[in-house]
């Protein structure tokens, strides 16, 4: 059964607009910050209610709050991630289009609790027609005292930019975002610094995920205790799962942190199309590893739950493939995914990338043999752990991930030809 | 086909004035170049080099700067896109769910392969990475609109429809 926390008001008409986001109590977290809590209680508030980030990495945001130098002279910067490009993820382009005041005082909550006067959405390009929607709304939060200068009659003043990014995956990684919101290419930058003390201008910035934003109103509302009992203990709250691939009703399905896998496939999503059998599931979006049907059985929703069964929680896109699928060819439209997306920037994954990419098309054309595998299997570690940024570990994982889980859907790819001697 | 637009067709007050109102939302005025591109895309249908020399005079670059950033960026253009311009999710959920199929339909019907542009300017075909649209795949959008649960059929009744 799905909890539904930040979809509540999806299925409400005239969801978007202030009046109907008011008259269900909006913005009421946004007074109680304002008039009675501290910025520093805020924070507390988000670190007791074990919100994790989720755009992909899961870390603490109560915790990445806190590395905010607060005396710093600098202005702060409050960035919100609107670039979800990762595949199989589309819940914070429903997020925006169906509530996006919950995102506004998400944000607004968050600037307050940072002591920063501006923030900026990062939104990728191809959602042009929710940077109309944003903008209305933003408009009309200011028309109501919300966004602007003395918000709610209090001393604090917060300005709300809505910035279009241009079709770049990798400006997705924080770092990366930054460097393309200051007017440039969006190369990652090595961390540390971290953005918290050094982000946007190299000023304190705190970036999270829309999905993190939007729950924030809720905690400060509720309190932190009741969102984290929502979760497990360590993985507070709700989540919303976009399922995608061959299911009966894909689609955004939020539930409790903690929940079975396997629930939420066979439920919420209608199971699997045609009455198939599974065969495996993708389930944190595309840069995790691949889970078995076996390993799924067992599994939980929740960062640790999803580590125990062979996985990450990733972002929450769970790609779903029955039993006609080919591991192979989905590996290949993978890899052929990152090596479009690799920035270029360093050589292990810039080049690293290519190859693989042209192993798999190699492969692909039927002109494969078992040395091209061990090539590929020689690639992998060369990448990983080596590159500038993540990006080379994502490209890397679902690779080594599904030739060790179904190697037989490799090896029928192959003729079979001894490994040439090492050089 | 008719003659793609000058950037001094659409260089207007108004549109002066709009990037100003951009340039003027940032603390530094070289993050307005990703908002200024689409500005002058949307208005000329791509980046003619006079529109990035406009760029450049606005925000105090030169015009290396403002290429090397432009050519980042895939959803930028420096030649005219097409009236339409129809880029076809490629990626994992629209694989597993037939995009291949749409792009064999599309090629047949458009009589062009992925970048290309029909001879009379009107189609431009794209396969992109996925679009955001993972759950109503596969999924394509047609300039900024979305079009999701794709099929050859539905595909011919969205092209059938465009004015
Ligand atoms: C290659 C790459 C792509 C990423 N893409 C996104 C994205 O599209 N959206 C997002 O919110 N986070 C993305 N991230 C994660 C961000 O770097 C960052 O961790 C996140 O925005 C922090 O917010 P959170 O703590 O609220 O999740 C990406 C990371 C990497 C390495
Ligand atoms: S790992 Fe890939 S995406 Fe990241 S910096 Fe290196 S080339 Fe760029
Ligand atoms: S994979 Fe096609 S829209 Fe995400």
């Amino acid at each position: 059964m799905q909890t539904k926390l930040l979809t509540k008001r999806f299925d409400t008409p005239d969801s978007q607009s202030i009046r109907s986001y008011l008259a269900d109590g909006g913005y009421a977290g946004l007074k109680k910050a304002l008039t009675t809590m501290q910025p520093a209680e805020v924070i507390e508030e988000v670190k007791k209610s074990a919100l994790r980030g989720r755009g992909g990495a899961g870390f603490p945001t109560g915790m990445k709050w806190g590395f905010v130098p607060v005396n710093s002279p600098k202005p702060k910067y409050v960035v919100c991630n609107a670039d979800e490009s990762e595949p199989g993820t589309c819940k914070d382009r429903e997020l925006m289009q169906k509530d996006p005041h919950q995102l506004i005082e998400g944000l607004l909550i968050a600037a307050y609790a940072l002591l920063s006067r501006q923030v900026f959405i990062y939104i990728r390009g191809e959602y042009w027609y929710l940077i109309d929607i944003l903008e209305r709304a933003i408009a009309e939060a200011r028309e109501h005292g919300f966004v602007g200068e003395r918000i709610c009659g209090t001393d604090f003043t917060c300005e709300i930019v809505v910035h279009p990014g241009a079709g770049a995956y990798i400006c997705g990684e924080e770092t990366a975002l930054l460097n393309s919101l200051e007017g440039y290419r969006g190369h990652p930058r090595i961390k540390p610094p971290f953005p918290a003390v050094a982000g946007l201008y190299g000023c304190p910035t705190v970036v999270n995920n829309v999905e993190t934003f939007c729950a924030v109103p809720h905690i400060i509302v509720n309190g932190g205790d009741w969102y984290r009992a929502l979760g497990t203990e360590k993985s507070g709250g709700t989540k919303i799962f976009s399922v995608s691939g061959h299911v009966n009703r894909p689609g955004n399905y939020e539930v409790r942190l903690g929940y079975p896998l396997k629930q939420l496939i066979e439920e919420e999503a209608g199971g699997v199309r045609g009455g198939r059998k599974l065969k495996a599931v993708i389930p944190g979006g595309s840069s995790v590893p691949i889970m078995t049907a076996e390993e799924v059985e067992q599994a939980t929703l929740d960062y640790e739950g999803m580590m125990k069964a062979g996985s990450m929680l990733g972002s929450g896109g769970v790609i779903v493939m029955d039993d006609t699928t080919d591991i192979f060819m989905t590996t290949y439209n993978l890899i052929h995914f990152y090596n479009h997306e690799s920035c270029g920037w360093c050589t292990p994954c810039r080049e690293g990338t290519d190859w693989l990419l042209k192993l798999f098309k190699k492969i692909a054309h039927g002109d494969g043999t078992t040395a091209d595998l061990e090539t590929i299997k020689r690639l992998c570690p060369n990448i990983e752990g080596r590159s500038h940024c993540p990006l080379g570990d994502a490209a890397v994982w679902p690779i080594t991930s599904a030739m060790k889980k179904f190697p037989e859907d490799f090896l029928k790819h192959v003729k079979p030809v001894a490994a040439p001697v090492a050089a | 086909m008719t003659k793609p637009l000058m950037f001094a067709d659409v260089l207007t007050a108004d549109l002066e004035r709009r990037a100003d109102a951009i340039i003027a939302r940032y603390p530094q005025k070289r993050s307005a170049i990703l908002p200024l591109f689409h500005l002058v895309q949307n208005a000329c249908n791509y980046i003619p080099e006079d529109g990035m020399r406009f760029i450049a005079k606005k925000l105090g670059l030169n015009m290396n700067d403002v290429y090397e950033t432009l050519t980042f960026y895939s959803m930028l253009f420096t030649e005219p896109i097409g009236t339409y311009h129809i880029q076809l999710c490629r990626t994992i959920s629209c694989y597993l769910c037939g995009t291949s199929q749409l792009r064999e339909h599309l090629e047949k019907r458009l009589g062009i392969k992925p970048g290309q542009k029909t001879p009379d300017g009107r189609f431009r075909l794209t396969e992109v990475e996925c679009i955001g649209a993972c759950a109503g795949a596969p999924a394509m959008q047609i300039n900024f609109d979305f079009y999701e649960h794709l099929t050859p059929d539905k595909v011919d009744a969205i092209l059938d429809t465009l004015p």
